[in-house]
């Protein structure tokens, strides 16, 4: 009754009811693709983010995008693959600078992975980590527990650091707060089929499954 | 209370045995400080220090006259003027100096003439002379002889430097084979040297430990850091996860530690700088990652200046030189990498592939472009030379597969 009492006087104080429940909305960080910053508004600092899609959806284009862009903010990141499949020169191609880009090379173990991006986590300093299982199996990147995402969701949370995990479907689930998922919307080739064929572009949908905002924009990733 | 040491033999290690503030007066001469050594030798402080110094120098081999006073100059006049051993007492220095000559003071050619135009020729001589007078005639150098003759010098010692040798070593009973109680052992190697390096001001950089094997061989290993440091347990910590990963090869005797001094690292950062890692304790998670990847697999990648296709190569964190950043004007096309390469079996059909089969990846050929024909480094004993492809395949993904004379590859896939 008492507590009650206070909590009306408070209130009254403030001017406004109290809300314990809600956080305040994360900071967002630009990808560096226009098209999905306007649509998302950016990745959330202190959230695990997803990037899914199928081979050749636009995902690594995407990734390298952003990676592009914190470092261009002289952020640090951590870049953490899985499988190998890192091309450092695609990356500087896409502007990444990769003085300010750790990378660890985990040689084909999801579980490496898992464990050096939860390292890397608890060290803290990196604007943004990413953890690739790009080319992991389904079904072993599915094996990891949800357990383990919550930690590195609960490690992650008030931080400024954008945890990103890479992989062919979503496995963090609900751990996740935004979850991207590409897919190939179209390839452009140009020139005649046997003579100065080039491979032009590729077009990505990134739809974004952010329960408070649903969209699917389109941008496209130029091959030259 | 002072002592001084004049004669032959190494005296400047004599006297360090006794004191850590040694003044080398002369080539022949040592001056230092014994104040305190009352709880060492007992008392008389002077009778007992000098007997300790006599019977220390005649086991070392020196021969010396020694002088104990209240001031090091009047030792030191003590020492150059009487052989044996002398016994100043406090107070009694001007006494007992009277009657040495005054050219042991080394004084200028001129005033020394002058002095003996006077009949000035001896300590109690000059000590009797006025000190206006002196001052008027002689100057300020004349004043100083005067002071010195009449044993009242008080000026301060300068002490030797001690040269910064930050090592330390431990000679072991018995020999060590686990990491384990090697650990502890290290720790003291570690906190003895961070605790002498934290009295100087000074961190390191760089840890060597060089370990005796019972087996007769060295291991020797060293830890660099990207910028200088005093954090002991990071120390213990990076060395422990060092020698995981590269053991000794047998039982360990002996241990020594060297560590580099340098300047500690003092950088502010701005508030409106993006945080970055804390280098040392970066330096702590790279070594935990890396002890379960493998060596040489954490780090940054460095293009290197050829046109061969993926040349890069992994540098330790923070060691890696700016390179100019290229400016994509838009979203670029990244390729993800099969690491090893994937063998292919290519069905070729006019001149081009047409199926594609190789471990994850099998279709059939439903655009291409290609091919380009690159080639390089045919000056040196390794060229290269590839015709690529870059394919859209059945199977819903995009390529770039290659042909060189060792057969067909796929690279990796467009993503």
């Amino acid at each position: 009754m008492g507590a009650a009492v206070l909590l009306k006087q408070f209130e009254s104080i403030l001017g406004a009811p109290l809300d314990w429940q809600s956080r305040p909305e994360p900071e967002r960080a630009p990808t560096g693709i226009a098209e999905l910053d306007s649509a998302t508004g950016g990745l959330p600092r202190g959230c695990l983010t997803e990037i899914v899609g199928p081979a050749s959806s636009g995902r690594t284009s995407l990734l390298l995008s952003l990676l592009a862009a914190a470092t261009a903010r002289q952020e640090v990141c951590a870049l953490v693959y899985a499988e190998d499949a890192f091309s450092p020169h695609s990356a500087a191609d896409a502007g990444v600078h990769l003085a300010r880009l750790l990378w660890v090379r985990c040689g084909h173990s999801a579980e490496h992975a898992l464990k050096a991006a939860d390292l890397l986590i608890q060290g803290g300093g990196f604007g943004l980590v990413v953890m690739d299982l790009g080319d992991t199996a389904p079904h072993t990147a599915r094996r990891i527990s949800l357990a383990s995402w919550f930690r590195l969701r609960r490690a992650v949370e008030h931080t400024p650091t954008i945890l990103v995990g890479l992989a062919r479907q979503s496995n963090a689930r609900t751990c996740a707060s935004l979850v991207i998922e590409c897919g190939r919307h179209a390839a452009t080739w140009s020139g005649a089929r046997s003579v100065s064929r080039l491979l032009r572009t590729v077009e990505v949908r990134a739809q974004s499954t952010d329960r408070r905002k649903q969209c699917s924009p389109v941008f496209t990733a130029r091959a030259i | 209370m002072f002592a001084c040491l004049h004669g032959t033999g190494n005296l400047t290690a004599l006297a360090m045995e006794f004191s850590p503030t040694v003044e080398v007066t002369g080539p022949d001469t040592v001056t230092f400080d014994v104040s305190g050594l009352d709880r060492l030798f007992g008392l008389p402080l002077d009778v007992a220090v000098a007997a300790a110094i006599t019977r220390r120098a005649r086991e070392c081999g020196v021969k010396a006259n020694l002088a104990l006073a209240g001031n090091p100059d009047a030792a030191i006049c003590a020492a150059r003027g009487f052989s044996g051993v002398s016994l100043i007492p406090h107070g009694d220095e001007g006494k007992f100096l009277a009657t040495l000559p005054l050219t042991l003071l080394s004084p200028a050619p001129q005033l020394l003439e002058t002095l003996e135009r006077w009949g000035i020729r001896r300590f109690h001589e000059m000590a009797a002379l006025p000190p206006l007078g002196i001052a008027e005639r002689l100057g300020g150098e004349g004043l100083r002889l005067r002071e010195l003759a009449r044993g009242e010098g008080d000026r301060k010692l300068l002490p030797l430097a001690e040269a910064l040798h930050f090592e330390d070593a431990i000679e072991l009973d018995y020999p060590v084979e686990l990491l384990e109680p090697l650990a502890f052992l290290l720790a003291r190697l570690i906190n003895g040297l961070a605790t002498r390096l934290a009295t100087r001001g000074l961190a390191t950089d760089e840890l060597r430990l060089r370990l005796k094997l019972e087996t007769g061989g060295t291991h020797e290993r060293c830890l660099r850091l990207p910028v200088p440091s005093l954090d002991t347990k990071a120390f213990l910590k990076l060395m422990q996860l060092d020698l995981e990963a590269h053991p000794p090869a047998g039982p360990i005797v002996h241990l020594w530690m060297g560590v580099n001094p340098v300047k500690p690292q003092a950088a502010q950062t701005g508030l409106f700088v993006p945080v970055a890692p804390e280098p040392v304790k970066l330096e702590l998670t790279l070594a935990r990652i890396q002890a379960f990847v493998g060596e040489g697999r954490v780090g940054t990648a460095e293009l290197l200046d050829t046109h061969r296709p993926d040349a890069f190569r992994m540098l330790p964190w923070g060691r890696s030189q700016a390179t100019p950043l290229r400016q994509a004007p838009s979203t670029r096309l990244a390729l993800r990498l099969f690491r090893p390469r994937r063998a292919a079996r290519v069905a070729i059909a006019g001149s081009q592939p047409s199926f594609v089969m190789a471990d994850g990846v099998r279709g059939k050929v439903l655009e291409l472009a290609g091919p380009w024909r690159t080639s390089g480094d045919w000056w040196t004993p390794d060229p290269w030379h590839r015709d690529e492809w870059d394919i859209a395949l059945s199977d819903g993904a995009l390529y770039r597969i290659y042909c060189e004379p060792a057969g067909w590859f796929v690279e990796g896939s467009y993503d």
